[in-house]
């Protein structure tokens, strides 16, 4: 395992376009909270101590076979800008970059060679075990992370109550420790103004939904991370078929509102998507909430077949890659937010263009 | 599209709320979204946080009665859980443990795990930790009752196995 100095292109394997459902679930998630017997929880620990965990951490991972050859990236030690690159990945979370930027958190990325697991190290808990996958994947994605807790749990000692399950920093993770996610686009339920009502069912029903920027952040782009709410009380198993099940449920709503809006609104939803390639290929200034909801128009539309491009997996890309710190990055300077509205208006244009022109559609 | 709360600067922050099971969506810019506490990149305050804090707004809460002496181990205290909803150590969740079980019933719905079963092979690490944590807390408690025979008795114990580590 080495410290890699490049992040290019690195976790974000779930963005390659693939999987099933992949027109309206645009990845899947699993992690693990677990933690260390006899330290403090992040939060709390000395720098000493969450050097002694990452120390251990790092000696379990180089034994442990589903993460031979993986790459290990030191948080405190890189750049602000490649931190940020990490939030926009979605894979560290901005309290640990708060406390990554004062240099003492001992916080690690580890991401196995092909990108499909993962483990952060004194992130909010000792560690936080991952597998990633493309569409909708959660059965897989599951199988995958529990692996990998089976080879860690025999090589670290984790923080277990008999009662309780696993113990972790914050009670919301209490028990499996076990967070699973799908990142689904519905911009069918939302236009047809049938979103509040499924919304309102997937809380009732013990799961919970985020923003694309994950927990606290607004909706945009019609891109909703739904994921269990409670982690106590039911078997790993029963949570990710739930998901499974409740996320079917939701691909079908969204299915029966496109259906709607093909033969309802027709020339709506043409000129609508029509109109938000438009403006992606042209503009000179993009913000990203603007760039974010007409990805979303451009995806409905590939997916209707009402745009006979972009492909989905330029779209993911332009997803993650146009966003701030990836264009500060890419020019190598950081870039306040309207010089960087006009880095990502400039970056879209030509990532658009690369894929093949559109034919004419008339 | 134009800011719906000022009407004059560009709209860029699309805020959904959703009030007494009606959705909403604002089309805000940034300075009018800033004002509503808003931010297109900055979370909101974790929501176990703000729950604390609603439970804090009752008679006698959950946390409020979290007992008033700091974790032996790691030494957080209930206002440190209330201010940040995180606890310190796995020793918090037994140091605290008759109060947050009211707190986890809550939040989770139960408070037995079900799922999967955790055993480590090599155990004596565990145990050691588990022993030294709970003769720091009868230490404490020997401490706190004027016990000081005992207290001393615990205290060569606890060295003991720290030297032994």
């Amino acid at each position: 395992m080495e410290a890699r100095g490049s992040l290019d292109g690195r976790g974000m394997a779930w963005l390659s376009g693939g999987g099933e459902e992949s027109e309206i679930v645009l990845s899947t998630r699993v992690r693990l909270a677990r933690n260390l017997q006899g330290f403090p929880f992040p939060i709390r620990a000395g720098v000493e101590d969450s050097a002694r965990v990452l120390e251990r951490a790092r000696a379990a991972i180089e034994a442990a076979d589903s993460l031979a050859g993986a790459d290990i990236w030191t948080v405190d030690s890189m750049e602000a800008r490649d931190r940020d690159l990490l939030l926009e990945r979605h894979l560290v979370s901005r309290e640990l970059l708060e406390r990554a930027s004062e240099g003492l958190s001992h916080a690690a990325l580890v991401l196995s060679t092909d990108d499909a697991i993962g483990v952060m190290v004194n992130e909010e808990d000792h560690l936080r075990l991952q597998a990633f996958g493309a569409g909708f994947a959660l059965e897989d994605t599951w199988r995958r992370v529990d692996r990998l807790d089976e080879e860690l749990g025999a090589l670290l000692p984790f923080a277990f109550h008999h009662e309780l399950g696993y113990l972790t920093s914050c009670p919301t993770n209490v028990g499996t420790g076990l967070r699973a996610s799908v990142l689904i686009h519905l911009p069918g339920l939302v236009l047809t103004k049938e979103i509040n009502k499924v919304l309102e069912g997937i809380s009732q029903v013990g799961l919970t939904y985020r923003g694309f920027h994950g927990e606290g952040s607004e909706v945009v782009g019609n891109l909703f991370q739904i994921s269990n709410q409670t982690t106590l009380g039911k078997t790993e198993e029963d949570l990710v078929d739930h998901l499974a099940r409740v996320t079917g449920k939701v691909i079908e709503y969204e299915r029966s509102a496109r259906t709607v809006l093909l033969r309802e609104a027709p020339t709506v939803l043409e000129d609508k998507v029509w109109r938000a390639f438009g403006i992606l290929r042209t503009s000179r200034s993009l913000s990203t909430g603007e760039m974010l909801n007409l990805l979303s128009g451009l995806r409905l539309g590939v997916s209707l077949k009402l745009l006979p491009m972009p492909r989905v997996e330029t779209l993911n890309e332009i997803l993650v890659l146009g966003q701030t710190a990836h264009r500060s990055r890419e020019v190598g300077s950081t870039l306040d937010e309207s010089d960087a509205d006009v880095a990502r208006a400039a970056y879209v244009r030509e990532r658009l263009a690369e894929d093949e022109t559109p034919r004419d559609h008339e | 599209m134009n800011c719906d709360n000022c009407g004059e600067r560009q709209a860029e922050i699309q805020l959904t709320t959703i009030e007494d099971g009606e959705m909403s969506t604002l089309h805000l810019c940034s300075v009018c979204a800033s004002e509503k506490g808003v931010s297109a990149s900055a979370p909101a305050k974790a929501p176990l946080v703000d729950f604390l804090a609603q439970l804090g707004k009752g008679s006698e809460t959950e946390s409020g009665r979290l007992p008033m002496d700091p974790c032996p181990y790691c030494g957080t205290t209930a206002a440190d859980f209330r201010r940040t909803g995180r606890l310190g150590c796995a020793e918090c969740w037994v140091h605290f443990d008759e109060r947050l079980r009211g707190l986890v019933r809550r939040l989770q719905g139960s408070v037995q795990h079900v799922g999967k079963l955790y055993v480590h092979a090599g155990s004596e690490i565990g145990d050691r930790i588990g022993e030294l944590a709970a003769l720091r807390r009868r230490l404490q408690r020997a401490v706190d009752t004027e016990d000081f025979e005992a207290a001393a008795e615990f205290r060569d114990r606890i060295r003991e196995i720290e030297a032994s580590s």
